[in-house]
């Protein structure tokens, strides 16, 4: 769902291209010449609308010229990773980047897909050595932590108090998915907590299960601490340490990736990236 | 099909592009057969996962069609029949879930239906009971996008259908009720099927709007196409298994159904 930033990227890209828009009008005539036979005024309406799509796609297409990074981020970085590309991109005028959030997990199946990545942010070590395993990528390099927390709507309408109100049957409880890294982390706290979950939804995405809890559909949720530390909508109860290992965070390039690409990672892990995901609620490395 | 032994030859150009559109439907089924992890296959259809979510899914679309055609017959009829101010925007909005986006059907039925929904949080106060996360929730949103193929194709038949033979049996004395159960629904009976057949079909794929007003959870609300999409990032061999089944399932069910009944008209 997050790709639509991409197409949104894309779509801003056809605007530029208005100066071939001569050019496309040419093309049209000759088109309008050709079905012109056919009598109709529709088409004489419609193929100045083809030629245009049809250019515009082939502008698409074309636009790797165009200097811009391609960054595979985890959902949980969603805030933070928007702050710090608007911060490089006006460090760096000319340099686009074009953020693609999801799950570690999807991005990880886009990525071993073919998707054209530049830059990958993994919630998850595990999910990261199995990109690099499949070649391609440079040593990764942490830079962020994280742990969980207890999200529940304003006002607390359920009165949570702590892990153990997760084996409540009544309560409308949600985690992320298996396989999700905030997924797996939850389940590692049920484990370590000896707590025997009645959980009600499995989100695809951290973020997705913070917008439920937001919206008051679920009594309380397990998400990142930096999904709750700057979000007004919702309320944090802290995790015992105990029971709440640290998760980290690993960060990428490609083989044949550009400059910009390298040069955006180290401006994640530099002063201004850390001042940035620090602000977001995470952890240094 | 060739009843007066006349076959125009068929115009290259048509066949052409006909094939185009066939190898658009055909290479995909293809490509994901070609995929498919042959020797795990038994103990992957086997697993929980797989089993809970075809149980489930049969379950659900079922009574989707069963609610739809209760509801749908009735509300194609008023369409039909109806002579009311605002009948074409009803249809319109009744139609709506087809062109919609079943994310968004998702989201609005959460903003009606949900806990905190304009009617979900009467009925949470009064009883208690909340639809989303539950059976009922992946039900109502089947319900949601599949009724209108149902209403849609009972309602032309409707409309095409001869008055002459309703206006008969009324001169005769049959009651309006009588009439419908009598004339008019055995008139309408093979449109009536395709529409449950296409009600149900629409049910059983059906994703978005069931993963976003009734959520994800195994055995309660993880229908196959969820468990596809959940297994697509942990497990692609199982995301192939279950598309299969869903595939296997789906056709079966409409070359059975149109050889015995749905084109028998």
């Amino acid at each position: 769902m997050k790709n639509i930033e991409t197409a949104l990227v894309c779509f801003s890209e056809q605007n530029r291209l208005s100066r071939h828009e001569a050019t496309d009008r040419g093309a049209s005539v000759e088109f309008q010449h050709m079905t012109g036979r056919l009598n109709s005024a529709r088409w004489a309406l419609l193929a100045p609308v083809i030629v245009a799509a049809l250019s515009a796609l082939a502008a698409c297409a074309g636009q790797s010229d165009e200097r811009t990074v391609s960054v595979f981020a985890a959902a949980s970085l969603t805030n933070a990773f928007t702050d710090i590309a608007a911060a490089f991109e006006a460090e760096n005028p000319g340099t686009a980047v074009v953020l693609n959030l999801g799950s570690s997990s999807s991005l990880r199946e886009q990525i071993l897909s073919g998707a054209p990545a530049n830059v990958f942010a993994s919630a998850s070590d595990q999910i990261m050595a199995s990109v690099i395993k499949a070649g391609n990528a440079a040593t990764p390099r942490t830079f962020a932590t994280n742990r969980l927390a207890i999200a529940v709507p304003v006002g607390n309408p359920a009165a949570i108090t702590g892990i153990e109100d997760f084996a409540r049957p009544e309560l409308l409880l949600g985690v992320c998915a298996i396989g999700v890294p905030c997924g797996d982390l939850a389940r590692r706290v049920f484990e370590l907590a000896a707590v025997t979950a009645a959980i009600d939804t499995n989100e695809n995405d951290v973020q997705a299960l913070v917008t439920r809890i937001e919206a008051d559909e679920l009594d309380a949720g397990l998400v990142y601490q930096s999904d709750v530390a700057t979000n007004p909508r919702v309320e944090r109860i802290d995790l015992p340490d105990a029971i709440n290992p640290m998760t980290v965070y690993p960060i990428t390039t490609f083989d044949g990736s550009s400059v910009e690409a390298d040069a955006f990672v180290s401006f994640v892990i530099g002063p201004i990236g850390r001042r940035l995901l620090s602000e977001h609620g995470f952890g240094s490395p | 099909m060739n009843r007066n032994g006349v076959t125009p030859r068929a115009p290259w150009q048509l066949v052409g592009l006909a094939l185009v559109a066939a190898a658009l439907f055909v290479i995909p089924i293809v490509g994901l057969f070609s995929r498919a992890p042959w020797r795990r296959l038994p103990k992957l259809l086997a697993s929980d996962l797989v089993t809970d979510a075809l149980t489930l899914s049969l379950v659900t679309s079922i009574v989707a069609a069963a609610l739809a055609t209760v509801f749908g017959v009735p509300l194609a009829w008023l369409l039909a029949r109806g002579t009311f101010r605002g009948r074409g925007l009803l249809r319109a909005v009744v139609t709506l879930p087809m062109v919609l986006p079943p994310v968004v059907g998702g989201a609005a039925l959460l903003f009606a239906l949900g806990r905190r929904g304009i009617i979900g949080e009467t009925i949470d106060n009064l009883t208690g009971f909340v639809l989303p996360f539950s059976i009922w929730g992946v039900i109502i949103a089947n319900v949601f996008v599949a009724m209108p193929f149902l209403v849609i194709t009972v309602e032309s038949a409707l409309a095409n259908l001869d008055p002459g033979y309703e206006r008969a049996a009324s001169t005769l004395g049959a009651s309006p009720l009588r009439i419908f159960w009598r004339v008019t629904m055995p008139m309408i009976a093979p449109s009536l099927r395709a529409g449950i057949v296409l009600a149900w079909a629409r049910a059983l794929g059906e994703f978005g709007a069931t993963v976003t007003f009734a959520g994800n959870l195994q055995g309660r609300t993880q229908t196959l196409p969820l468990a596809v999409y959940v297994s697509l990032e942990s497990d692609r061999d199982s995301a192939i298994a279950i598309s299969m089944v869903l595939i296997v399932v789906s056709m079966t069910v409409l070359v059975v159904l149109r050889d015995r009944w749905w084109s028998r008209t």
